[in-house]
């Protein structure tokens, strides 16, 4: 394996962390949407020069299966439920969108700080690939716990997923059961997300999920 | 001979900045104006404003003091320094060895705090504004330029301006995430710091919105020349850095003939047509942001370089 793969592998990768990057920076809602279609698109592109230079031609499959669910069906649905349910536009960031890069680059370091020394012995491109998934994950969480809005909490979800596909592609031989499962749990969660998403709003008029705390009674 | 050679080269390169600043502006104003389908003014507008402006009266306030006189020399001498020090169309120039990335950073940084200071002096509202928010500008557009002048500095080896484009164009670069991301860095510093569209509109005196306008407001005469003289060398100079950083090919090497400096000389005017072409298209196809919007911009800014330094530490983990 010559340089240059490993350079391309390496490019897609940290282009995925930058996505996610773009993902906590976006405050419009179709915004929002639009960057995880290129989040998926760029987990695809990885996984397929994966497939290309692992020659494991599986990985191809797994490839289309997050061009063709995650990067076309989720965004185009959850569009329709946004247009649907006639919700707010603007996120609003439980902390501010400076503070919560912030601790996005935290969560990077940390990751690499964590992943390169506990992987000493592995080939380079499942470090930094490994590296690379744990901060896509970290930063779906942090996507998670910073937003109110339902929706973006769904987004932030779908991102650690593609963290997920990153790390199992970059560690050889994942099987193609495992994808599939995955995937199909994925837009199980999705239906079951949007069924959700509709019971919050018809009970609440919003999709802010502090309108929760609030019904269980722990706010005022 | 050599020696003399050298400085000759570094002679031509500063009087070639000064003679290609107005132009480049000219440049990307009538690129801007031919794609709203208007005519827009000739080529040449700018340096007809500079030789008006320079031979106009001084309107002085009442109170300004020597620092409202003084700065737009300062301003003009700093800037045109710091665009001399980058190599545009010949590396390895005699005062390179003196002045580094960080060198050039720091002049722009003292030519915006006399600039700042100067629209404090008057004591008129607006200028208090400007200045205020150019501060706020500069307070992160600053350390995210040094982040990825040290992202640079730590692929190359160097913080030279001719090491790192010697780097650039030598086999060991290859393609890396860390320098994708230090360009898109520094490309929206040089946005913030050339006052351009998303940021500032350079065009409008529209008080609620203006920086760098607002600062510049009490000026007239030689001064005034003085400072757009310097707002253009200065975004003469972040397309220099972009184009020599990451485009460096066609610069003649020092020692090199005639022929390879005519060379230069044609691919750096073609390196600046290319970025002026995508500022104006950049800058036509966007609207401008909110102020407060901006510290969340220059902090992406920011956080991309800190990310390329970063990602440095993974890549191939030497």
């Amino acid at each position: 394996m010559d340089r240059l793969a490993l350079d391309i592998a390496h490019l897609f990768a940290g282009g995925l962390v930058l996505v996610s990057f773009m993902l906590l920076y976006q405050d419009r809602m179709f915004g929002l949407l639009n960057i995880f279609a290129l989040h998926a698109l760029v987990v695809s592109l990885s996984v397929a020069w994966q497939a290309y230079i692992q020659e494991a031609p599986h990985l191809y499959i797994t490839a289309a299966i997050a061009l063709v669910v995650k990067a076309f069906v989720i965004p185009v649905a959850l569009h329709r439920i946004i247009v649907r349910l006639g919700i707010h536009r603007t996120i609003e960031p439980v902390v501010g969108i400076g503070q919560t890069m912030l601790a996005g680059i935290g969560l990077v370091a940390l990751s690499i700080m964590v992943m390169l020394p506990i992987t000493a012995e592995a080939g380079t491109l499942a470090r930094e690939d490994l590296a690379f998934a744990l901060s896509v994950i970290l930063l779906g969480l942090l996507m998670m716990v910073s937003r109110r809005n339902a929706v973006s909490q769904v987004i932030g979800f779908m991102s650690i997923e593609n963290g997920l596909i990153l790390a199992a592609t970059g560690a050889k031989g994942m099987p193609l059961v495992v994808e599939i499962s995955v995937a199909f749990s994925i837009l199980v969660a999705l239906i079951v997300i949007g069924i959700f998403l509709f019971r919050i709003r018809e009970r609440f008029d919003t999709v802010d999920v502090h309108e929760l705390d609030r019904f269980r009674g722990e706010q005022p | 001979m050599e020696l003399i050679l050298d400085a000759l080269v570094q002679f031509g390169e500063i009087t070639l900045v000064l003679v290609l600043a107005p132009l480049l502006t000219g440049y990307v104003r009538k690129v801007k104006a031919r794609l709203l389908r208007r005519q827009g003014p000739p080529l040449l507008q700018p340096y007809r404003d500079l030789a008006r402006l320079i031979r106009k009266e001084v309107v002085l306030a009442h109170n300004a003091s020597w620092v409202f006189r003084a700065a737009p020399y300062i301003v003009f001498a700093a800037t045109w320094v710091a665009a001399g020090l980058v190599p545009t169309f010949a590396s390895g120039l005699v005062v390179s060895y003196a002045a580094d990335m960080i060198a050039i950073v720091a002049l722009l940084g003292s030519a915006r705090f006399m600039l700042a200071l100067a629209g404090l002096d008057v004591g008129t509202s607006f200028g208090g504004i400007g200045s205020s928010r150019e501060m706020m500008i500069a307070s992160l557009a600053e350390p995210a330029m040094l982040m990825v002048v040290f992202t640079l500095s730590l692929l190359a080896g160097s913080t030279q301006l001719s090491s790192i484009a010697a780097f650039m164009q030598g086999p060991d670069v290859g393609l890396r995430v860390s320098l994708a991301l230090a360009l898109s860095g520094i490309i929206m510093v040089a946005i913030a710091e050339n006052a351009r569209i998303p940021v500032d509109n350079p065009a409008t005196h529209l008080e609620l919105t203006m920086v760098h306008e607002a600062m510049i407001l009490e000026y007239s005469g030689r001064h005034l020349a003085l400072i757009e003289a310097a707002s253009f060398l200065k975004l003469l100079l972040y397309v220099s850095v972009i184009a020599c950083v990451f485009a460096p090919w066609g610069v003649a090497v020092s020692g090199a003939g005639l022929g390879a400096y005519l060379v230069g000389v044609v691919a750096y005017v073609a390196k600046l047509a290319v970025g002026g072409l995508l500022l104006a298209v950049f800058e036509t196809a966007i609207a401008k942001m909110r102020v407060f919007r901006v510290p969340d911009f220059l902090g992406a800014a920011l956080m991309l370089g800190f990310l390329a330094a970063l990602l440095l530490f993974v890549t191939r983990a030497h």
